[in-house]
């Protein structure tokens, strides 16, 4: 074999070439993370009471651990009928998906699914629980 | 580019230990429960070491009064009404006293008004719940308040419980409950969205609308019966549950399989039966 390192690096080259496709092919084109909103009626009029927007727990935190948030709150309900929640500004709140999370945030379409849709992810949340009635589609 | 066993067995040990440690440190780091915050009851909740029902049959006179405390339990927790048998999804219905009480012995003098009697069923919500007993995943579990839950977010669909409960109190779904009949009329007519639906492979029944007793409502079908379905505590000599059950001759069904049902139904017409 003579030309084994002619060979070799033209297999890596090809080989780097055909699955680093997708990296450089979108180099300098990022997608644009995604805007949620917050500008729901229910939001809106709890900013006019309190003077600023602001969820059961901070920001940073939400966005990070409203997962596993949902999860202590729906076994916290269901098992222990546990409903109401004590945040860490010692401000109570009923824990209730339908009646609580989404009352304020009645913009699915424009909240969950943009962050959810963004990532990839299919939380099956909805298979039971109703989402409210949006306007546009 | 050779290596020796000695110096494999080096590099190997020294990573599988980073590998191990490493994941600790990541796991260890991260955030888990919420601290600075705490879960309680609410204090409107009714409290009770036993729920159980009364149910005096002769105050149901007309179809209709059946039919007011099945749409008011099925209207508010979103119950498809499939339109056939084999899949039909039930909390609360009525059904014959041959049905109700299958193993009492049969009587050919048996008072004639009794015999075409209709009765109301839902879950007995029993002491001792075979369903309970067989659940694999611990989805229907029995509250410290008597209540015989069901968690539908744990549920597999195996339907052994369906298979243990003595009552057929318990309905699967076959089939998707937000969907729709041959003729386009979805299945849950009017959704409640305060309350979840549930979803096609898992199985339901009466919850004792835990989530009306967590905010001091009594169940929908007690408050829709005009009297005819009385809910309190077992356990509560004074509660009027018991008053009725100590001063008025009460039949369960099938108490001879020891799950000890919470429902107890007065038949007689009069005071003295």
């Amino acid at each position: 074999m003579k030309n084994a390192g002619t060979i070799v690096i033209v297999v890596v080259v090809g080989f780097v070439a055909f699955f680093g496709f997708p990296f450089y092919y979108n180099i300098g084109k990022a997608n644009e993370a995604p805007k949620l909103k917050f500008d729901t009626p229910a939001i809106l009029e709890w900013e006019k009471v309190n003077g600023k927007k602001e969820c059961v727990e901070p920001k940073e935190f939400m966005r990070g651990e409203h997962m596993q948030m949902l999860n202590q709150w729906r076994d916290s309900v269901v098992r222990n009928a546990d409903r109401v929640y004590v945040n860490s500004q010692g401000r109570s709140f009923t824990m209730s998906f339908q009646n609580t999370c989404m009352n304020c945030h009645s913009n699915k379409k424009d909240f969950c699914d943009k962050c959810h849709n963004y990532l990839g992810v299919k939380p099956y949340c909805w298979g039971c629980h109703i989402a409210p009635k949006e306007k546009q589609s | 580019m050779s290596m020796n066993r000695r110096q494999f067995l080096k590099i190997a040990g020294v990573s599988t230990v980073l590998g191990i440690g490493g994941g600790t440190v990541v796991t260890g780091l991260r955030r888990t429960g919420l601290e600075a915050s705490q879960v309680s009851p609410d204090p409107r909740a009714l409290k009770a070491k036993r729920w159980g029902f009364v149910v005096d049959v002769s105050k149901l006179k007309t179809d209709e009064d059946y039919q007011k405390c099945v749409d008011a339990c099925h209207g508010i927790h979103n119950v498809p009404d499939i339109g056939n048998p084999k899949d039909e999804v039930k909390w609360i219905w009525k059904d014959t006293y041959e049905r109700t009480f299958p193993t009492t012995s049969e009587d050919e003098h048996m008072n004639k008004e009794l015999k075409e009697k209709k009765f109301l069923l839902f879950c007995n919500h029993c002491a001792q719940p075979a369903c309970v007993r067989v659940c694999p995943t611990k989805a229907t579990f029995k509250r410290q308040d008597g209540v015989v839950m069901q968690d539908m977010h744990r549920c597999i669909g195996c339907r052994f419980c369906m298979a243990a409960c003595p009552f057929g109190a318990r309905s699967f779904n076959y089939r998707d409950p937000r969907g729709v009949d041959a003729s386009g009329r979805p299945f849950i007519r009017k959704e409640n969205p305060q309350f979840p639906t549930r979803m096609i492979g898992v199985v339901e029944k009466c919850t004792m609308c835990y989530e009306r007793l967590a905010i001091g409502q009594q169940p929908a079908c007690a408050e829709a019966s005009n009297g005819a379905i009385l809910f309190g505590d077992l356990d509560d000599p004074n509660s009027e549950v018991r008053k009725v059950i100590s001063s008025t001759f009460t039949i369960r069904r099938k108490p001879e399989l020891g799950t000890q049902p919470s429902i107890y139904y007065v038949i007689g017409g009069t005071e003295h039966a």
